[in-house]
Formats: C-alpha cells, structure tokens, sequence
C-alpha cells in the first residue's frame, strides 16, 4: 500500500515537472517577442518568471490554474455567474439527471433482454451498434431539434447523457442478471419461484457487483454527455460553456480550470458510487 | 393518419415474426435475420410516423430524404469523410495507439512504474478528456492536426491501461516454461507475453476506434476550416438543413462501424486460440 502511494506521487511529481518545463518552453516565445518589441534584452531567469505569470499563456502554469480554481470557487459567491461552483452545478445537475435515466433505461433493457428471446436476438445487437455512432457528434442537433419542440433547459443535456450512459449499465446488467449459474436458478424452480420472484430473490441480488461497476462508467460517461451537451447551447452555463467561452477569447486559465474540476468532479462522483458499492457489497456478504 | 397506422401495424407483424423466429431454432440465418428485421421496422415506424403525423423536416426528416440527400451530395460526404476519418481520426489513432503500446511495454519492465503509472492511467481514462480539445485546437491549429491531437490524447490511455494489463496476463507456469527453455526478454514477450496480451490490446483498440472518431468530430466543434464532418453538423444545423445532418450521420455511423468491424475481424484472425473466438 505505502509502495503504491509511493509510486503513484512519484509519477504525479513527474507530470507536474513536466508541466511547468512544457509551460516554460511554450510561453518562452511570447516574451522573447515583447522583449524584442519593447527592445529590450531579458535574462533567462527573467523570462522563466514571466512565463509563469502571463495573463494568456499558451499553456498556463499548475500554480496559476490553482490560484483560478480557488479565485472562481472560494472567493466568489455560488450565485454569481464566475463562481466555478455555479458551472459545475449546472453540469452536476444534467449529469445526475442523465445517469438516472441511463440507468433505468439500462437496467430496464437488461431485464427485458433476460427475459425474452426476441428481445435478446432483436435488440441486442443494435444497442452495441448504437455505440459505434459517435453521439456526441449529433449532440448539437440534438439540443437544436428539442428546442423547437418545446424542451430545453436541462432535459435535452440529460438525452445525451442517457444515451452515453445506458450501455454500459445494459451490457453490465445483462451480464450480472445471467450470473446465477443453473444449480441456483434450478433451486428457484423447485421452489416453484415465479419469473418475478427469481428476479427479485436471486437475479437482481447477485448482479449487484456487475451493476456497480458499470455505473462508474456510466456516470465518466454521462459526465462526457453533459459537457459536450453544454457546447452549442451558446456558451451560457456550465463546465462545457466556460470551455467554450474560455476557447473563444483566448482565456487559456480558464480552459484549464474548468478542464480540472471537471476531473475533480469526476472523480468525486465515481469514487460516491464506489463507496455506495462497498457499503452495499459489504452488507451483503459479497466482499470481505 | 393511415401511414402511420399501416407503420404501427408493420411493427406488429414484424415482431410477432421475430417472437416466432426467435422460438425456433438458431440458425445461422435467424441470427442474422432477427436483428435485420428489427432494424428495418424501425426505419418503417420512422418513414411512417413522420409522414403520417406530419411532422416537420425541420425537426426529423423521413429516412427516405435522408437517404435522398445522401444520394445527391455524396462529393460533400466524400469530402468531409477524409478531412475528419482519414486525416484526422485515423492518423491519431494510429499515433495515439501505437506511442501507448509502445510505452505499455517500456512500463512493463519496470515494477515501479507500473504501480505509479497505472492508478494514474486509470483515473485519467475515466476523466472527461475530450475536454481538452479547445487547447489543442489553440496550439495545432484549425487544420487536421489538431483534430488528429485530440484523437491521440483521447485514445492513449484506454489503449495504454489495457495494453498493461493484458502483459500480466500470461501466467507462472507459462513464463517458468520460458525460463526452462532459456529465453531471452525479447523472445519470451514476442512468444509468449504479447500473444497472450492480444484479446486485451484488441480490447482496446476496439473502445478507441469510437473515441477515435467521436474525438475527431468533436473537435471541430471548437474551429476547423470549412469541410469536415463536425463542420458540416454545426453549420447544417444553424441553417436547419436536418437532412444534411443526418446523411453526416449516417456517414459516422458506417464509418464508425465499419471501424469497429475491421478491428474485430482482426481480432478474430489474431487471437483465433481465445476461447471467446471458437
């Protein structure tokens, strides 16, 4: 464990060194410039400082995108429209909304594969076919033709999440729901157990681990939705929208901060449902 | 009114048949024909509802238009198709896929980077990395170079956690069998590591075909010059040409397919001794 932790800082130490070279060697050139303007000659020492506190720099230092962070988060009030918190709650928002529906939607798919052959022949293959569509592409057509039937706001971002996110949980389930074997299901049917009840009693229990597992995927990917689903509204709100804007007018501190809570709220959603898995895993006497 | 009834009812009819294929026995033809006509009748509830509710072009053109407009603009299709697969999608794959591999290997010597690098890895596969299409669209350009940078920074680490962890896979008595037979490095991960890596690597070669191209569109979304599939999808849809849209989708859709279809046919040939291939 201590070995690991060891390794892992140690790799992200190095990233982070890598980082400021690469932010040093990619603004180094605008300074070069400015100096050469101004006319003036700078030293190397000189032109290291400056590159870590350009206002637009090419590629923004660690410590600036921190100082962002902690500007746009702490500093400011969660109402105001700067507020990172204000962003990443829209984004939060149309998130969880889309994982619920993926979920369901995956879930409900699953075990209507399970039990019904047509369905299983029929369906199955296309729900792995709709994978290799890139969604995400027709996302801004999404939001357009919603629109104009009289939905927006924080449905049509959840549709793209959804869609993101109810194959993996489909494909997961389907899986988990066949993990009985058969000595188990013939029990179930000496007990002269109905569909319903061997879904309940035995189906739905011991899918448990296949499900967790894939709603962490599930929710990166709704994430992803709802970000991209951000994109064409016009930048209003949300991570996706301080991407865009921040892309538009050359605020490269903003990109990146924005970028970085978004894996921050990544990650704190997935290890959420990683928690809920071993509390409920650990009560029913799946893991030790 | 009557055309969507008469797609309701071919919806019927056509699962009632797919109920009574999928009773008998699973030919290999019934395998083929039930997904098939499941397809169809989604076109044909489409096509039909559409027409028959009247529902406007503007919000979802009929299958027929689009297949019309496919029909009459293939040089734009052809043209976006290499500007945003080819040039973009494909050359970052191949970047992205082959620099992780090679990487995947250099890792696999080293105990130490394995466990550093590979936790790291895996939360960055998880992370919404598409974000970071603007900034590379920023430093390469509007051109397919950028594009082809997203592809690579998209595909990388999916490719780069599976490669490791299919190096693992070969098991003591395998690489003891080696050791007996006095193998060098080279010859026991050309013989035994890599073959029996293989169902990993397709594993993620396959995920990263899709992120390839979903990478390739989305960051067009951000600046491109004026062809490209992402291109035409904004534009199109500012001017409320659905069908236009929509023949683009179909374009990533095929393409996207075809994608996945070559790698899995290449897995297959690959790794024909896998117990999920026979």
């Amino acid at each position: 464990m201590m070995k690991n932790l060891i390794a892992v800082l140690t790799v992200v130490f190095a990233i982070i060194v890598i980082w400021y070279g690469a932010a040093f060697m990619m603004n180094k050139q605008w300074t070069l410039d400015q100096a050469e303007r101004a006319g003036t000659t700078v030293t190397t020492s000189e032109v290291f400082k400056d590159t870590m506190a350009q206002e637009r720099p090419q590629l923004p230092a660690p410590h600036q995108v921190i100082s962002e962070i902690w500007k746009t988060t702490v500093e400011k009030k969660i109402t105001s429209k700067r507020s990172l918190i204000y962003h990443a709650g829209i984004t939060l928002s149309s998130t969880s909304l889309g994982f619920l529906m993926g979920s369901l939607l995956g879930i409900t798919l699953a075990i209507s594969i399970v039990h019904s052959r047509a369905m299983d022949l029929s369906v199955m293959p296309w729900i792995i076919a709709s994978q290799t569509i890139p969604i995400l592409a027709v996302a801004p057509m999404i939001i357009v033709v919603l629109n104009a039937v009289g939905i927006s706001g924080l449905v049509p971002k959840a549709m793209i999440s959804m869609y993101l996110s109810f194959f993996p949980v489909a494909v997961g389930m389907v899986k988990g729901l066949r993990a009985p074997d058969t000595m188990q299901l013939d029990l179930m049917k000496t007990y002269r157990a109905s569909a319903w009840q061997t879904l309940i009693k035995l189906r739905l229990p011991s899918s448990m681990p296949y499900l967790f597992t894939s709603l962490k995927i599930a929710m990166a990917a709704s994430l992803v939705g709802a970000i991209i689903g951000e994109l064409p509204t016009g930048a209003v709100a949300g991570l996706g929208a301080r991407l865009l804007a921040g892309s538009y007018y050359g605020q490269t501190i903003q990109i990146w901060s924005a970028l970085i809570s978004a894996a921050v709220l990544a990650a704190v959603l997935v290890m959420l449902i990683g928690v809920l898995q071993n509390i409920t895993l650990k009560r029913m006497g799946m893991l030790r | 009114m009557i055309w969507a009834i008469a797609a309701i009812l071919f919806w019927v009819g056509a699962w009632a048949l797919n109920v009574y294929l999928s009773r008998g026995k699973l030919t290999k033809r019934n395998k083929f024909l039930i997904p098939l006509l499941f397809g169809v009748t989604i076109l044909v509830l489409w096509e039909g509802l559409v027409t028959g509710l009247n529902v406007s072009p503007i919000i979802l053109p009929p299958p027929s238009a689009v297949a019309a407009k496919f029909a009459s603009s293939i040089p734009i299709l052809w043209q976006d198709f290499v500007q945003t697969f080819v040039k973009g999608a494909l050359s970052g794959y191949i970047i992205g896929c082959g620099s992780a591999f090679i990487l995947a290997i250099l890792i696999d010597r080293s105990p130490f980077l394995q466990r550093g690098l590979l936790p790291v890895g895996n939360f960055v596969a998880a992370l919404p990395v598409i974000g970071i299409a603007p900034i590379l669209v920023m430093w390469f350009g509007f051109d397919w170079q950028s594009k082809a940078a997203v592809v690579v920074v998209m595909v990388f680490f999916p490719m780069l956690v599976n490669t490791v962890q299919g190096l693992t896979q070969s098991d003591h008595m395998q690489r003891d069998l080696m050791k007996t037979y006095s193998a060098n490095y080279w010859q026991s991960l050309l013989k035994l590591r890599l073959p029996a890596a293989m169902p990993f690597i397709f594993n993620g070669l396959k995920i990263s075909t899709t992120l390839a191209l979903i990478g390739a569109i989305v960051a067009e979304f951000f600046g491109s010059p004026i062809k490209g599939m992402g291109f035409r999808i904004t534009t199109e849809v500012g001017r409320l040409a659905l069908d236009m849209v929509w023949a683009e989708i179909v374009v990533a859709a095929l393409a996207g397919s075809a994608f996945y279809g070559i790698m899995a046919l290449i897995e297959k040939i690959v790794t024909f001794w896998h117990p999920s291939q026979r």
